[in-house]
């Protein structure tokens, strides 16, 4: 086997533009962990069963242990870090995450979100039937999805000023 | 004021919201070694030789260890505490490595390297040699004579056998006019699926070993590792933090010892050992498979004049938590419904399938599945409505079980019925839902449980706690009781403010992590006792600090001590209510008294010696397409009285939780095992269904609130009851949807063509 599988990627994380020699072989998870500490990026499985490594990628969210570090050339990615504020300001998802007592153990947590973000930044009413479709990539075992499920559901509703319809809101 | 009672986020939710939560791995330091283990390839037999020249060629491998080069001392794995008494101390019968293998994926190796790819290259570059024995899968057949012999020690592989016996059951049977009712049920291997695996990593520091480790029960496991590599257990440092679940399988002692063991062998470097989906379903622990056998002898009007269980458990390879779990259900047989005459008998049997152990639920989810299924058979056979033979017969208010001295108090059962009757419309959809012949047919059915509250009898319940006041009047507690995501951590700060008078939770600030150079002991996370056995200890200690604090108050207000108390973070004279001065104001002049100095802190142990009945129930309903054999949940609800509920908001999201994994064991989810071979079939998120969102309805949790009477905050258990009752009630839906009882679970398609075939519902 080569010795010498490096390969430079830049790209941008967070924001922020990075440059950063991967292996050939490392997996998104492996460089957002390992080269930037972004320790949100959880390993459930890491082959793409679970959903906890999920990250966007140009806005739209991958299992980012399938995904390879080199890929990333060019690409804005976005992990649950990304999301909080300078001043540890919370975004809508994440407090509401908080207040339906969607988080338990916390490790599918942030793969959840990160997914809940892509769904919500479409500004789309879903149907309860479609959004648990869109969440179905995620598992968990401490919330059996209850009120994970509120947490995406209120949120949806409330960037599109429904969350006081009593029909809707149920 | 009152913190107890009352909706409260978790104290650790704003950390989990933002991904700063950092569990094992995310502290791992860079110079970590990685481990990886070699497993065997057969499912029983003798390792001959292991050939490492290749693997220790590879660029980057470190060192190989072998079951060849392992020291011989047997060791027990469970999670349970320490006994003084050598006949109740657990089974030791594990080695860091095997050369007997006792089931596909034994460890029989490690390859150590200084990368990843390097490790998984060295693992597969060993070559093992085995000599290879017959095995055996079922439990039954594994207690033949004849049968292959899987631990010397323990002839028809039998680990151990326990009997009970009430009345008089020989003779009870000859009551004219009896009716009986006999079934076997069989529940399958499960695993708790944990979205974080297990793993640790471990390194020497001044000559003692330090282990970071994802576990339930780091003071435990400080003691197994101590025991398995034949060192003082003061030499071991165990340190927990935040953990992605456990469920009962990190109530075991998994890799630790091994990790720890590397880390000596290659001169106390920082060694990890981290498990992959696949290892965790195979190499960890799985729930016991056990097959039940019932007989229940009914009086015409739906008593039991005498009944009779056997149960059959499926060990796995090595003993782990062992016979605990099948006595536990065995133990739950007589208790939970009224029969004077009643015995049974329970096997724990070495199978060559992966090891058994504990998980949520602890023998109960079996024991349930089997009983609540054979309730609704003995309702049938008497012409009664299953609610109604159920509020006839389950354990009478006022009844005290002999060996626990568990007492039921309240009308707990009935009143769980009948709020779970009332939510899902039980009468109006039973009448309904009776007049369906088509081939889509609805069902409700409905299932109670019985659990205990912590393991006093059978083992210690011991508590330990430190708090100390802050200098901004907040306080620092630490316990020995572990938050593995269950909101522990929460609940305990809501306990201690109420019991020290601070403003609000948030002013008390619990020391999440576990270190066992510096925690009080305490024994972990199971049993669903830590709520109730850190609610002692939190009392008690902050009791001991309050009237330290107080002390200091009356020398520092020149109040009698009966005239003050702490409100809301002040010490206040009660007789006007004058707020005197604040505790930020009395920890800073105590501390920096320049005569008589104070580091105001208390730190208690409280021997629990009392247990509490926690009972509920489900309630669901389900959809059959029958000729798809198809079965859809629309609808489940569960009733819990648990007593007071510290914290509702975490007490109905441990429910929904309980009810996912009871969805699961109902309806898809068992490890499979090659018949040929031994070989797990399915050992990945893929093959194996764990219930997704798509899976469920609305999980409804409900809750009776009768205080317990024992407890230091009303409360009892809630971990492991919600995953009870939910498999067997949608067992009695589907029942009472198609008159077919399946007595087996996950009811799957495949399960449903076999039973609708037989009965003839559908054509083969």
């Amino acid at each position: 086997m080569a010795k010498n599988q490096y390969q430079l990627v830049t790209c941008w994380i967070n924001g922020r533009e990075v440059e950063q020699m991967v292996d050939v072989r490392a997996s998104l998870t492996d460089m957002l962990r390992g080269d930037f500490h972004l320790t949100s990026v959880k390993k459930g499985c890491e082959v793409g069963e679970c959903g906890a490594c999920n990250v966007l990628i140009d806005g739209e969210c991958f299992n980012s242990c399938l995904y390879l570090a080199v890929w990333a050339e060019g690409k804005h990615i976005t992990t649950l870090e990304g999301l909080t504020g300078p001043n540890g300001e919370l975004s809508d998802i994440q407090q509401a995450f908080i207040d339906e007592t969607a988080i338990q153990c916390g490790f599918c947590t942030p793969g959840f979100i990160m997914t809940a973000v892509e769904i919500l930044n479409r500004n789309r009413l879903y149907s309860d039937e479609e959004l648990r479709k869109l969440l179905s990539g995620h598992l968990c075992r401490c919330t059996g999805y209850e009120n994970i499920f509120r947490a995406v559901k209120k949120t949806m509703l409330r960037r599109l000023g429904m969350l006081d319809d009593p029909f809707l809101n149920t | 004021m009152a913190e107890v009672g009352k909706r409260k986020p978790r104290v650790d939710a704003y950390d989990k919201a933002t991904g700063r939560t950092k569990y094992y791995e995310d502290l791992m330091p860079r110079e970590a070694l990685f481990a990886r283990i070699k497993h065997s390839e057969i499912a029983h037999g003798m390792v001959k030789s292991i050939d490492t020249s290749a693997a220790e060629a590879i660029e980057g491998v470190v060192k190989v260890l072998t079951c060849f080069d392992v020291p011989n001392i047997p060791f027990p794995t469970a999670g349970h505490p320490w006994s003084m008494e050598q006949s109740h101390q657990d089974v030791a019968d594990r080695l860091l490595l095997n050369r007997h293998v006792r089931y596909y994926g034994d460890d029989v190796a490690v390859v150590i390297a200084e990368n990843e790819v390097a490790a998984v290259q060295g693992v597969r570059a060993l070559k093992v040699e085995y000599e290879e024995f017959p095995f055996v899968l079922d439990v039954q057949k594994a207690m033949e004579d004849g049968a292959p012999q899987i631990h010397n020690a323990y002839p028809n592989n039998i680990l151990k056998h326990t009997s009970l016996s009430r009345g008089n059951y020989e003779e009870a049977i000859k009551e004219p006019g009896l009716i009986r009712v006999e079934g076997w049920y069989e529940t399958p291997s499960v695993q708790h699926c944990h979205i974080e695996n297990h793993g640790c990593y471990a390194y020497e520091e001044n000559g003692r070993i330090v282990v970071v480790a994802s576990t339930q029960i780091p003071h435990i496991v400080r003691r197994v590792v101590g025991q398995a590599l034949g060192r003082p257990w003061g030499e071991i440092r165990i340190v927990k933090p935040y953990i992605g679940g456990g469920f009962g399988n990190k109530q075991d002692a998994l890799y630790e010892p091994l990790c720890a063991y590397c880390s000596t062998q290659v001169g106390g470097r920082c060694v990890r050992l981290d498990c992959s989906r696949e290892e965790t379903f195979v190499s960890n622990r799985l729930r016991h498979a056990i097959r039940y056998h019932i007989i229940s002898w009914l009086r015409p009007d739906g008593t039991f004049a005498a009944r009779k269980l056997e149960c059959f458990s499926n060990q796995g390879a090595y003993s782990s938590h062992g016979h605990s779990i099948v006595a536990k259900g065995l133990g739950a047989f007589p208790q939970q419904y009224q029969c004077a005459n009643v015995v049974g008998d329970a096997y724990t049997v070495f199978t060559n399938r992966p090891v058994a152990g504990a998980m949520r639920g602890y023998g109960i989810p079996q024991a349930m599945f089997a009983n609540e299924s054979h309730i609704d058979d003995c309702a049938k056979a008497v012409g009664m409505d299953p609610l109604a033979f159920r509020h006839k017969n389950l354990m009478e208010v006022g009844y005290e079980d002999p060996f626990s001295k568990n007492v039921n108090y309240f009308d707990s059962y009935n009143q769980c019925l009948a709020k779970g009757k009332e939510y899902i419309d039980y009468d109006r959809k039973i009448a309904e839902y009776a007049k369906e012949t088509g081939p889509i047919r609805h069902g409700i059915g409905v299932a109670a449980f019985w659990y205990n509250t912590a393991v006093y009898p059978i083992a210690l319940e011991t508590s330990s706690n430190r708090m100390q006041l802050n200098l901004d009047g907040t306080v620092t507690m630490q316990c020995g009781e572990t938050e593995i995501g269950q909101g522990a951590d929460t609940v305990f700060a809501q306990m201690a403010a109420d019991v020290l008078g601070l403003a609000s939770y948030r002013d008390v600030n619990v020391v999440s992590c576990q270190d066992t150079d510096i925690t009080p002991t305490g024994l972990g996370a199971y049993a669903s006792r830590q709520t109730y056995v850190a609610g002692f200890s939190i009392r008690q200690t902050g009791l001991l600090l309050k009237e330290k604090i107080l002390k200091r108050a009356c020398d520092l207000t020149r109040q009698a001590p009966y005239n003050i108390d702490i409100v809301d973070g002040n010490i206040v004279r009660i007789t006007d209510g004058k707020k005197l001065m604040t505790l930020s104001e009395l920890a800073m002049t105590a501390q920096y008294d320049p005569v008589n100095s104070e580091h105001i802190t208390a730190e208690e142990t409280y021997t629990i010696r009392n247990n509490a009945y926690s009972f509920g129930c489900t309630f669901a309903e389900v959809e059959v397409d029958i000729p798809m054999c198809k079965v859809t949940l629309t609808n489940i609800v569960n009733v819990h009285d648990c007593g007071t509920l510290i914290n509702p908001a975490l007490a109905e999201a441990q429910v929904h939780g309980g009810m996912s994994m009871a969805i699961g064991y109902g309806l898809s989810e068992q490890l499979l095992f090659d018949e040929k071979t031994g070989k797990p079939l399915n050992n990945n998120l893929l093959d194996y269904k764990l219930s997704t969102f798509m899976d469920h309805p609305h999980l409804e949790a409900q809750f009776v609130e009768n205080p317990e009477p024992t407890s230091a905050f009303g409360t009892k258990s809630l971990g492991e009851p919600p995953a009870c009752s939910g498999a067997p009630a949608i067992r009695n839906a589907i029942y009472n949807a198609t008159g077919v009882a399946i007595n087996e679970n996950p009811i799957t398609p495949h399960v449903l063509f076999k039973y609708f075939t037989q009965e003839g519902l559908i054509e083969e």
